[in-house]
Formats: structure tokens, C-alpha cells, sequence
């Protein structure tokens, strides 16, 4: 700790119990607190704080803005947590090449922001778009709701600059779209800060859609909007956007915007196209009668640009109006093919009644993104979370069964090591250890994700054994 | 960590565990929040300060920690994180929980109870006493003082010129007269408050009210036992206080057939809406408090909910408004104040990047953290300066002063002043 201070100073490292304690959590459930953490505010500050922590054996732990979901940046074997809140510039908007180079605690809806007099954005677009950062956007390799037609951040990150474990600074990849040699810049994309630090970001922008049309149908059930998610998909179409809600994933949501979501229906789909104006319409309706063939019961279209931004705020901040329901929740992030959507959805309904749980969903319908999310309330005591995640269990193993994976889009983080083995042989894990330990060797880098540990993980492997 | 602390506050102001449960921790609120962003730490964040107080829910830490009450200190209370909550959390009951908490737990210098007593208990309840502290001050700076006590270069005499700098530069004449009959048919009778500050340095800008008011068809009393709102004794965590007020209030202003009681400050519009929740525990006062909240509505809410009755004159000026926090995030009023300044004929309005943010005014922020509520003064001013306008307008007394003071400081001639003086400029009063 004073090491610290000596080499950053102190307005760079936070020590204080009443410190600590808010940097043992992210948006997820899971909670561990640092020894220390460290502010920099250059690509020389991290290169600094990983040759001492190299030289001392501790561990690093990266942090954007805490609003991950599996636990990524929380300090599960101890050491020092790095926040990039004060390296949140926007380094360069290059419209001419279509690219932009930032650090990587800039906000993911502010590099939007700024690209958008150019008629720009930065197209993967998560629900904590408002809140979360680009750094954090590289190591989940996130998505949202936007990536049924365009991809996730791996397919437009195009150059990043890293730290590695022994302060090493290396730059990957540039603004041009194709580098010789072996994909490095994909390989980090999506290693969850297991693999080094990022300091530089250059990623993809894209021309802003002419026009879009914004589409809310309601119906009586989760299968009949399943059913025709798989039809829309069929006829050719793909929407830049499919969504569904639940029933009670819709209340929490209709009373935190007001944006007229039908409370009464079983489930709602949200359909976005966008693109060149001419056809939009079409598109509209062609979906629009996909929809009624399937038993919508209503459907609306946003007239207004104030009615699709009220829409899309209800949706992308479903998970953080949970609170409304209950005071915690552990959300799932299986990924399954399209076509079993209404079979995993009732095992869903199934494990929340076996383990007499509140499951709401609210998930990306076009990819086959599935987010149930698990109510609970951990003031009823610590085994109430274990509850959830037993039912999260029987779900995912459901996904993998269904020839799906376990996370689209949250990252594996310390919440689903433990099940690597449902989706991966003791091969395959070797394989990826081994790419770990050319970046890593020392094993410092946020150790504890990703790979399932022998001390937390010891009990799910005997239960699988069984 | 096992050690657990005492909870030497048995007091029923405290943040409830409900209230805290509220958060899912998910982060929204972080890029909303103005402290955050100038400071880029977690114990800054209203998520970081819910958790704090979580913690010391949990025993894990202690309500006398220095570190609480530091972080708890420096929020403004712009309750901006409200605004951005999908889950509703009620952060401003959140905060003036804890910072009671921490005025409960923690001791403090004879000084600091000595200056806190002075301002609470002596100052700010005596429309005399601020009145004349007020023509003293103003006085003071016509002849100087700001320069002389930048001279010292002591760091006190130095925070005593920059309030000076906030005040006006005249001492304000007089308010308005106990009854303003409405002008034509009757609509209403209301009932307007005093305040402390507006009516001791903005008393005309009362007078404009109720001179609005009128002109709409609506009767005014100015009830002379009415007392300061006592929203800054509930930000620093004297509710106790707060609520002796809120009791003499609710005796005066609540006089039977009136069917409102109009606040022109934001922040005490925000706090006496917020009674029903002070008393809630006071057996006695209870159910009449939150009856009398539901009556408080800010001039620019009511007077755009019924509509302006006579059409104003027409203003040749580019304007731009910028929000209240406590009428945007603590009264959830938005539409109204904008629906007013749009019905002033040849006012070109502007747009105001981050027109929703705080300026750093925040009832005593300003005496209280000078250099975060320079900082976040200081964005404030750039954005209007950006947008264009020469006149910003908005409705609430620390706003004024402040914008004013950073406007001043930056060299610039752009004009603050509050929406019911534009309107009564308006219609050629």
C-alpha cells in the first residue's frame, strides 16, 4: 500500500476501509474486497502499477464503471482493484477512416454522443450503454440489443494498445481493418481482463441508419412470440433489433418510464428496422403482419422519436428497475438456438417454480439471448442466493444441452467458472490456459475468472462427479 | 473483515434498510452525478454513498467514521440520481438520513455547533435578523470588502469574500403586501411563501409572484407567522430543527379554502412537499403534514397547470433555462416552467447543455465545499456561455446567486434572473 502511494502518489490510491468497501461489488451478485485501489491516469501510471505488482505477486483486478454481470471486476483472490474513471478521453474521431481511438474508461454512449455530428456511432450498444465503458465493452466483449444485425465490439474493435502483466506496453491491431498474423486484437476482445490491461481503444464507427421504425406488439403468450421471432427470421428479414419481455419484467419497466408497455400481456416483443428510408415501410409491415398472423393482440409503432427513445429506455433499463420487484437479483445470459425458444423458456417457468422463485425474463429474442432474471432477497439469509443459483444451474445446463452456450454477451467472470466444464473438455480448458499463460505467465491478471479454481469450485465438480 | 461497530443512533431518521434495498447497484446514476464526475471515485457516486450507508446499516462501519461523513458531505443533494434511477430509489431521503445520522454519531467542535446554532436556530427562522445580516453583507461588498479580505490571503477571510460575491448588489426593497387580489374573476387563493433567503435579498421577485398571480386570477396571501421552509436545516441533518419549522408553517399557511401553497425556491418547494415524510413519526402532526405537502406546488407548476389566463407582452431577448435540480429531480416538474417561457411572445429560447445539472449552488454547498462547487460552477458557465443566450432564467435563489457569481466571475454580461420576474417583466409591471 505505501509502496503504492510512493510510486503514484496519493491522489492515485485509495486505501480507506469506507474506500474499499465500494469497489467489492459490480452490478452482479458477487462481492470480494481489495486490499488496495489505484486511479491512474495514464498508460504509464498502469505500466508502473503492473511491474510492481509483478514484482510483489499481486494480483489486478480492471474496473470500468462496475456495471458488469458476472462478477468481472470484483477482486475475488484479494489485490489491487484499477479503476479507469480518470481515463475517460476521446482521444480522436477519425470520420474520413470511420474510427475512433479512446481510453478505455470513456462511457460507450459518450463516444456515440461525440461521433453523432459526424453522422457516426459506434454501433454495440449494451442496456448500461448510459453507465458502462469501452474498456469494459473489450474485455466482455459485450453486445445489446443492436447486434442481431451488426455484430458484438470483437467486430469493431480494430487496434487496442495493452499493459501486460510485467508492464510491457504492446500495440495490436491499428485502424486498419486487416493485420498479417495471428488475430491478437480477437483474442483479447472478450478475455475479461484475464489476459493484460487495456489501455487505447480503436474501434469501428459506423454511418448512422437513415431512418428506423420501431415496432411493440403485444401477446398472449411467451411461445406465440417465440414463435414468431422464428417466422420474422424466416421470411428473410433481419431486423437491426428483436427484444421480449415477460409479464413481470414489463411491470418493473412500465413503471420506471411510463412508455404505455401493455401491462396485461403475456409477453412483448420490440422489432426494430432501420436503414435507408425507402423500404423501411415495407419491412414495417411485412413484420407487422408476421406478427397478427401469430396472434398479436396489439401492436403499435413509435410516431415520434421521444416514443421509440421512451420505449428503448424501458427496455435497456429493465434490469437496473428490478429493484422495484426485489432487492436482489442474479440475471443468466444463455445462449440457445432461435428455434427452442418456447422448450428453454418453460424450463425457465419451471426451475423458478421448483425453487419457488420469481423469474422475470427480458432477453434478445433474435439472437437467442435468453436473461432470465431470478428474484430474490438476500435479508432472508445467504442461502436464499444460493437458491438462485441453483435454479441459474438448471437453466444454463438446459442452454448447453439445447447445443447453446453459457453467456452471449456478460462474460464468464467468477460466476460461471465453475461451469466451464458443462460446455468445455479438460482439453479445450488446457488450450485456452495456454494462451492465458503467453500473455500471463505470472498469473496476476485477474485471476479467478474464467477458469474454474480448485478452492471455489471444488463443490460443483463433486456435484457433477455425482 | 468480522469486526462489527455499535449503532450509536437509535433515531428514526436514519436510512431505512428499505429505502437502501431499492438499489440494484447497477450504475445508471453514476454518469448523472456531478460530484462523480469531477472526482471519478465510487465513494462519490450516489451507488458508492448507498453503499456506504449500507455498510454502516451492516455494522461494517462505523456512523462516526470520518470517511462516511466526508463522502456523505459531499454530495450536493441534486438528487440527479433519482432522475436516472430506473428503480426508483429515493436518494434525497437516503442522504438527509444519513447525514442525521452522522450529526447524531459524530461530535462536533464547540465552533461548528456554535455557527450551526447561529444559522439553524438564530439566523435563518428571523426574517429581521437575515434581513439585516443580509443589507450588512451587501453593504459590505459595495465598499470593498471581497478585495480586502482576498488581501489576507487567509483561507477563511477568502471564503468569506467569495459569499460575498454571491449576494446581489443592491439590498432588496420590499416584498409583497399580506393580500394581492386577483385581478378579474377569482380562479384560486393561495397562499405564498416568504422564505428566508427570497425574502430577505429576492423579496421583489416575491412581489413579481404574487403580481403574476393576480394578473391570472389569483388571489394571494403573504401569512406575516410564517418561518424559513427549513430544507437547509434538513440537508445538513437537523431535522429536529426542520421540523419545528414544518410545524409553524403548516399552523400558518394552512388556512382553511386555499387551494395551494405556492413556493417560488426550488429547494424549498422540494423540502415542504417532503413534510408529510419529516413528520411522519409525530403522531400529532402526521396526517396533516402530508395533506399540506399535497397542497405545495412551485409558482411556474401551478401557474402552467391552470394556464396563463391574460396573454404576456412580448420580450425581445435570447434566453435559456436552466433547471432547478429540486424542481426538476426533487419535484419531478419539467414541462411547466418551459410551457410559461414559450407563451412570453419574441423570446427566443435556446437550448442549455445539461440544463438538468446542478450548478453547484446546492442550499450551503457552496460555504460548505467551495472547490467541488467551483468545479461543477464551472461547467455550468461554459455550457451557457455555448449556448448563446443572453439572459439565463431559472427559479430558485441559490441558482440565481450562484450562476450569477460564476457568470460575473468569467467576465461575462449574461443576466440571471427568475422566471416569475421575467414573466412580471413581461407583462409590464
Amino acid at each position: 500500500m505505501r509502496g503504492l502511494v510512493d510510486l503514484l502518489g496519493p491522489s492515485k490510491v485509495l486505501g480507506a476501509r469506507a474506500d474499499l468497501v465500494v469497489y467489492e461489488y459490480d452490478g452482479a451478485v458477487d462481492t470480494a474486497t481489495p486490499d488496495a485501489v489505484v486511479l491512474p491516469e495514464s498508460t504509464a501510471d498502469v505500466s508502473a502499477l503492473a511491474r510492481f505488482c509483478h514484482e510483489h505477486a499481486v494480483p489486478i483486478v480492471p474496473r470500468g464503471a462496475g456495471t458488469g454481470l458476472s462478477g468481472g471486476a470484483i477482486p475475488v483472490e484479494g489485490g489491487v482493484v484499477v479503476s479507469f474513471a480518470r481515463m475517460a478521453r476521446i482521444i480522436e474521431i477519425d470520420a474520413a477512416n470511420l474510427r475512433a481511438v479512446v481510453q478505455p474508461g470513456v462511457i460507450n454512449l459518450h463516444l456515440s454522443t461525440a461521433a453523432a455530428p459526424y453522422g457516426l456511432h459506434f454501433v454495440p450498444d449494451p442496456s448500461s450503454q448510459k453507465a458502462c465503458t469501452l474498456g469494459g465493452n473489450v474485455a466482455e466483449n459485450s453486445g445489446g440489443p443492436h447486434t442481431l444485425a451488426y455484430g458484438v465490439t470483437t467486430n469493431h474493435v480494430t487496434g487496442l494498445e495493452i499493459v501486460l502483466s510485467d508492464g510491457e506496453v504492446v500495440r495490436l491491431g491499428g485502424k486498419a481493418v486487416e493485420d498479417e498474423g495471428y488475430d491478437l486484437v480477437g483474442t483479447f476482445v472478450g478475455s475479461e481482463g484475464t489476459l493484460g490491461l487495456v489501455t487505447e481503444i480503436t474501434v469501428r464507427l459506423v454511418p448512422l441508419p437513415e431512418d428506423k421504425r420501431t415496432l411493440m406488439a403485444a401477446f398472449e403468450t411467451m411461445d406465440a412470440a417465440s414463435e414468431t421471432v422464428s417466422a420474422i427470421i424466416a421470411a428473410g428479414i433481419v431486423p437491426g433489433a428483436i427484444e421480449m419481455m415477460d409479464q413481470l419484467a414489463t411491470e418493473a419497466v412500465e413503471a420506471a418510464v411510463h412508455a404505455g408497455y401493455p401491462l396485461d400481456a403475456g409477453a412483448i416483443l420490440l422489432v426494430e428496422v432501420d436503414g435507408p428510408r425507402d423500404g423501411l415501410d415495407d419491412l414495417r409491415q411485412r413484420i407487422e403482419s408476421i406478427c397478427r398472423e401469430h396472434g398479436a393482440r396489439s401492436i403499435r409503432i413509435a410516431a415520434t422519436t421521444l416514443e421509440r427513445e421512451r420505449l428503448w429506455a424501458g427496455r435497456k433499463g429493465a434490469f437496473a428497475a428490478m429493484g422495484r420487484l426485489s432487492p436482489d437479483y442474479y440475471v443468466q445470459d444463455g445462449v440457445i438456438p432461435r428455434t427452442r425458444l418456447p422448450e428453454i423458456l418453460r424450463v425457465v417457468r419451471e426451475a423458478g417454480e421448483r425453487h419457488h422463485l420469481r423469474i422475470a425474463n427480458v432477453f434478445h429474442a433474435g439472437d437467442g439471448n435468453l436473461h432470465p432474471l431470478i428474484l430474490f432477497d438476500l435479508r432472508d439469509g445467504p442461502e436464499e442466493l444460493e437458491r438462485a443459483k441453483a435454479a441459474g444451474l438448471e437453466i444454463l445446463t438446459a442452454c448447453v444441452e439445447a447445443g447453446g452456450s453459457l453467456t452471449g454477451e456478460h462474460g464468464i467472470g467468477m460466476e460461471k467458472n465453475c461451469y466451464m466444464p458443462l460446455q468445455f473438455a479438460a482439453q479445450d480448458l488446457a488450450a485456452m490456459r495456454r494462451v492465458k499463460d503467453a500473455f500471463d505467465p505470472a498469473g496476476l491478471m485477474n485471476p479467478g475468472k474464467v477458469f474454474p479454481t480448485p478452492s471455489r469450485c471444488r463443490e460443483f465438480a463433486l456435484a457433477a462427479a455425482r | 473483515m468480522t469486526s462489527t461497530f455499535p449503532l450509536p443512533y437509535p433515531n428514526a431518521d436514519a436510512p431505512g434498510e428499505d429505502l437502501i434495498a431499492r438499489c440494484v447497484h447497477c450504475g445508471f446514476c453514476l454518469p448523472s452525478c456531478p460530484t462523480f464526475a469531477v472526482l471519478g471515485v465510487e465513494m462519490d457516486s450516489p451507488r458508492g454513498r448507498i453503499r456506504l450507508m449500507k455498510t454502516v446499516w451492516e455494522r461494517r462501519l462505523g456512523a462516526d467514521a470520518a470517511g462516511f461523513d466526508d463522502h456523505i458531505s459531499k454530495c450536493l443533494d441534486c438528487r440527479a440520481c433519482e432522475t436516472a434511477c430506473p428503480s426508483g430509489v429515493e436518494y434525497g431521503k437516503l442522504v438527509e438520513g444519513a447525514r442525521s445520522q452522522i450529526v447524531a454519531a459524530r461530535p462536533r467542535s464547540q465552533i461548528e455547533r456554535a455557527i450551526r446554532r447561529a444559522a439553524f436556530d438564530w439566523l435563518l427562522p428571523h426574517r429581521r435578523a437575515l434581513g439585516a445580516f443580509a443589507s450588512v453583507s451587501v453593504l459590505a461588498k459595495r465598499l470593498g470588502a471581497s478585495a480586502v479580505l482576498r488581501a489576507t490571503h487567509l483561507r477563511t477571510a477568502r471564503r468569506l469574500a467569495d459569499l460575498l460575491d454571491l449576494l446581489p448588489d443592491r439590498a432588496s426593497a420590499s416584498g409583497p403586501p399580506p393580500i394581492v387580489r386577483a385581478r378579474g374573476d377569482r380562479r384560486a387563493r393561495v397562499a405564498l411563501l416568504r422564505g428566508c433567503v427570497m425574502g430577505s435579498v429576492f423579496a421583489p421577485t416575491n412581489a413579481a409572484t404574487a403580481r403574476v398571480l393576480a394578473r391570472n386570477g389569483v388571489e394571494v396571501l403573504v401569512p406575516s407567522d410564517q418561518t424559513c421552509c427549513g430544507a437547509l436545516h434538513a440537508h445538513a441533518g437537523e431535522r429536529e430543527r426542520a421540523r419545528a419549522l414544518a410545524r409553524r408553517n403548516i399552523a400558518s399557511l394552512d388556512g382553511q379554502g386555499l387551494d395551494a401553497v405556492i413556493v417560488n425556491a426550488a429547494g424549498c418547494g422540494a423540502a415542504m412537499k417532503e413534510y408529510g415524510w419529516l413528520l411522519k413519526d409525530d403522531p400529532e402532526w402526521s396526517t396533516r403534514a402530508s395533506a399540506f405537502a399535497a397542497k405545495v406546488k412551485d409558482a411556474t407548476e401551478y401557474l402552467g397547470d391552470i394556464g396563463v389566463r391574460e396573454a404576456p407582452g412580448g420580450l425581445k431577448a435570447r434566453a435559456t433555462w436552466d433547471d432547478p435540480c429540486h424542481l426538476l429531480h426533487g419535484q419531478k416538474v419539467r414541462e411547466q416552467p418551459r410551457a410559461l417561457l414559450a407563451a412570453i411572445p419574441d423570446l427566443e429560447l435556446v437550448p442549455l447543455v445539461e440544463a438538468d445539472w446542478c450548478c453547484g449552488s446546492a442550499g450551503t454547498y457552496n460555504v460548505t465545499e467551495p472547490d467541488l462547487a467551483r468545479a461543477v460552477l464551472e461547467r455550468k458557465v461554459g455550457h451557457i456561455l455555448r449556448s448563446g443566450a443572453q439572459m439565463v432564467v431559472t427559479a430558485n435563489p441559490g441558482c440565481l446567486m450562484q450562476i450569477q457569481a460564476g457568470l460575473r466571475a468569467a467576465g461575462s454580461r449574461v443576466t440571471v434572473i427568475h422566471l416569475m420576474d421575467l414573466l412580471d417583466r413581461a407583462y409590464g409591471s
